[in-house]
């Protein structure tokens, strides 16, 4: 069994969702960046999504951009993001990567399979890399084992549900509104409509939420339906905020007791 | 494009007899009926390039359009109203000028330029946008949105958004709504709603993912209407389809007036629009040379170009694999160009697949040499071309004294045949031009704009500027005014 989906399981077994955690690495620093991931850890998140900088990140909102810039014009690549992929696993959390196509792509397909297992990590989310893309990195990662985690989406057809999760490994990662990522006042029913559908064709594959959650209210409505609660700009925003490592702390503790509270499906 | 003239098989036989036509395109007369290329494959493949590299809540909607445009493309309702477009909105068929003292620099080439500059709106881009703006009516929604660099494609967008009564929001990088003021309050009388995009380098790219972010969140009322060969599947076919008249209207136009075909076709590369516009006509005609200009910026050694398929390399950007600008990490790199149309670090799939496949070549054309022809065609034939289009013609100079010198490029006694696609015109450059050329000092475009500075480090002012001239009595003449390098200190 994956990584990803033993830790999702764990949490399960403990009649709880998982929280996964993104930050990016080198925002506002890559030791910083770094900090602020075993912080979240520290407070409680289960999975850490690494993210990768990328100067054209098409699904991201405001808040991910403006810290993403920085480590972009920072030179951050794929070698500091593997030392971070690290650093989550040695703090005892499963480290995903998080990254557009393109970096990868540069960095070469094969070798970033194997430079990541090396690193401990588990697999990789591609925000912009559909399966009907992805003969590659389907190939790498069969090769070294590492799992591979698409988004479905709301518009997505029941066709493209049903391909789309048997091309994942570790979780499926439902995008809960059509739109960027960001904070939002409501997680909203579609959110819910799309885990059902995709439940239906899921099997033993976890669904974690993502886009919108920012708080351990929202965490807890999610936690009643998901698998797992992903949540990305409020802790981005926690940094860009100056609240550093700590505050990123804070929020992974205010998370970890909503994914705690909600009344989780058997 | 109907009732175009069946060529006498005589005259046929002879124009093509060098050059002999790909087995499945027989005479001029059945390409009248635009015979698509092999490519792309049914999932927008071209060879490894283009596809579909976006976030899975768009693919729904591009499987909507595709499906929707592959219907439309062969319904003879669209057909007519989209002919009936052409001709009377548009302005359809655009001539051909042949410009015979511009080619006195070009080594003894003859010169015909395919006059897009003449359209409504002034650029190719109106070709795509209409047949764009049906296919959004076809699809029920209400709201377009677009991208632009230039303004040019946000103008079209604009004015058929206005024809059609659709809502309509252009997302512009705040750099480009600078340099392309002109542009900016067009598509605001039009009755468009303007967007200055400050993220990233402000630049079309980040017009490009703005665009996209809106797509997602509103794709259900929304339609995006794409204004390059660029993008996912099915932009940069359908582009191409919308685009492809100008092709084959020039090489009828050519082998009526001519009886033969051109020896090279020359056109800017941005995304690649209007290149693939006026190739894909002839892309079976193996004879014919095929070269896209590309924009070179302060040269492609400095690193300051958007010459994307000489300087960069394969990678997947703005929802497709093709060349690209990019750094060690796979960060796109920002490009630089004189030209708002073409500062763009990305480029058409079909591009990277005709540069591969040896069909096409790629060259830079550096600011200099495209301000030089700019100048040159104004000066010599009383034609403005737009400054993405001088790239073109910078081209034509290069190719044409190369052929000239070699002796090998026309075909027997004939001197060698270049046509020019002039994508566009100067009116929205006037500005940038006078920055660049020194011309009337308080004419620099934008006040502590750093792109008014890099549109002012100029070179000499090319031969076009005929220094000899006779100064009108109370005229600025060219030795009062701001030399291009200081206009820009000042700017
Ligand atoms: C006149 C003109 N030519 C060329 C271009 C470049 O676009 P493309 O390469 O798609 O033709 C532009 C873009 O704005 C333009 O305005």
């Amino acid at each position: 069994m994956s990584a990803l989906q033993e830790r999702i399981a764990a949490a399960r077994a403990e009649g709880r969702a998982a929280l996964v955690a993104y930050l990016p690495v080198g925002y506002p620093d890559v030791d910083t960046s770094i900090a602020a991931m075993v912080a979240a850890v520290e407070g409680g998140a289960d999975v850490v999504e690494v993210g990768v900088p990328y100067s054209d990140p098409g699904m991201d909102g405001p808040v991910i951009q403006e810290a993403v810039d920085v480590a972009v014009r920072a030179g951050v690549g794929l070698p500091d993001v593997l030392r971070a992929v690290s650093a989550v696993a040695e703090a005892g959390a499963v480290p995903v990567v998080m990254s557009y196509w393109n970096p990868i792509e540069r960095y070469g397909v094969d070798r970033f399979a194997d430079d990541l297992a090396a690193a401990g990590g588990a697999g990789v989310i591609t925000p912009d890399l559909i399966p009907d893309e992805a003969g590659a990195w389907l190939a790498a990662s069969e090769r070294t084992g590492l799992d591979r985690v698409f988004l479905v989406a709301p518009s997505s057809t029941d066709v493209r549900l049903a391909s789309t999760l048997a091309a994942c490994r570790g979780f499926v990662y439902a995008a809960s509104t059509m739109g960027v990522t960001g904070t939002r006042a409501t997680v909203g029913d579609a959110a819910e409509r799309l885990v059902s559908r995709t439940r239906a064709v899921a099997g033993d594959l976890p669904i974690c939420v993502g886009l919108g959650v920012s708080d351990g209210d929202q965490a807890a409505e999610v936690a009643g339906f998901a698998d797992g609660v992903i949540v990305g700009s409020a802790y981005v925003r926690t940094l860009l905020e100056g609240r550093g490592p700590d505050g990123v702390r804070v929020l992974s503790e205010e998370l970890a007791a909503g994914v705690r509270r909600a009344k989780v499906r058997a | 494009m109907g009732g175009r003239e069946v060529l006498p098989p005589t005259l046929e036989g002879m124009t093509l007899s060098a050059h002999a036509p790909a087995p499945d395109v027989p005479d001029a007369s059945s390409r009248d009926d635009g015979a698509r290329p092999e490519w792309p494959d049914a999932t927008g493949h071209f060879g490894v390039y283009g596809g579909r590299f976006v976030p899975e809540a768009l693919i729904a909607a591009l499987d909507e359009l595709t499906e929707a445009y592959e219907a439309m493309r062969v319904d003879p309702a669209f057909l007519a109203e989209f002919a009936r477009l052409q001709r009377d909105y548009t302005g359809r068929p655009s001539p051909i000028t042949e410009v015979p003292k511009f080619a006195e620099h070009c080594g003894g080439a003859r010169v015909l330029l395919k006059r897009e500059d003449l359209n409504h709106t002034g650029s190719h881009k109106i070709n795509n946008v209409l047949g764009q703006a049906l296919l959004t009516k076809r699809i029920g929604k209400q709201r377009v949105i677009a991208e632009t660099g230039a303004g040019q494609h946000g103008v079209a967008t604009a004015t058929a958004a206005a024809l059609m009564g659709l809502s309509c929001t252009v997302y512009m990088g705040e750099e480009d709504t600078r340099r392309q003021a002109l542009n900016v309050a067009r598509m605001r009388l039009l009755g468009a709603e303007v967007i200055p995009v400050t993220t990233g380098s402000r630049t079309l790219k980040d017009a490009i993912n703005e665009a996209f972010r809106d797509w997602v969140t509103n794709v259900e009322t929304t339609n995006y209407v794409f204004g390059t060969v660029a993008g996912p599947h099915p932009f940069p076919a359908m582009v191409r389809d919308f685009q492809r008249v100008i092709g084959d209207e020039a090489r009828a136009q050519l082998l009526e007036r001519e009886g033969r075909l051109p020896d090279v076709v020359l056109a800017c590369v941005g995304g690649g629009s209007n290149a693939i516009g006026i190739f894909t006509a002839f892309v079976p005609d193996d004879g014919v040379r095929l070269v896209g200009l590309e924009a070179g910026g302060d040269g492609v050694e400095t690193g300051r170009h958007a010459a994307t398929i000489t300087g960069g390399d394969p990678g997947v950007l703005h929802g497709a694999r093709s060349y690209l600008l990019q750094d060690v990490n796979g960060q796109t790199i920002e490009s630089h160009s004189i030209s708002a149309g073409l500062d763009y670090p990305g480029v058409g799939p079909e591009h990277s697949f005709l540069n591969d496949i040896g069909r096409a070549e790629y060259r830079p054309v550096t600011d200099a040499q495209a301000m030089e022809a700019f100048a040159l065609l104004c000066r010599t034939e009383g034609i403005i071309p737009a400054i993405e289009s001088a790239h073109a013609l910078a081209g034509a100079m290069q190719i044409g004294q190369e052929l000239g010198s070699r002796g090998t490029g026309g075909r027997g006694d004939e001197p060698p045949v270049l046509l020019v696609n002039l994508s566009g015109r100067g009116d929205k450059d006037v500005e940038t031009a006078s920055a660049w050329f020194g011309l009337g000092e308080q004419t620099a475009p934008t006040d502590g704009d750093e792109r008014a500075v890099e549109a002012g480090r100029g070179a000499e002012p090319g031969p076009g500027l005929d220094e000899d001239q006779r100064a009108t009595d109370g005229a600025v003449s060219n030795d009062e005014a701001v030399a291009g390098p200081d206009a820009g200190e000042q700017a």
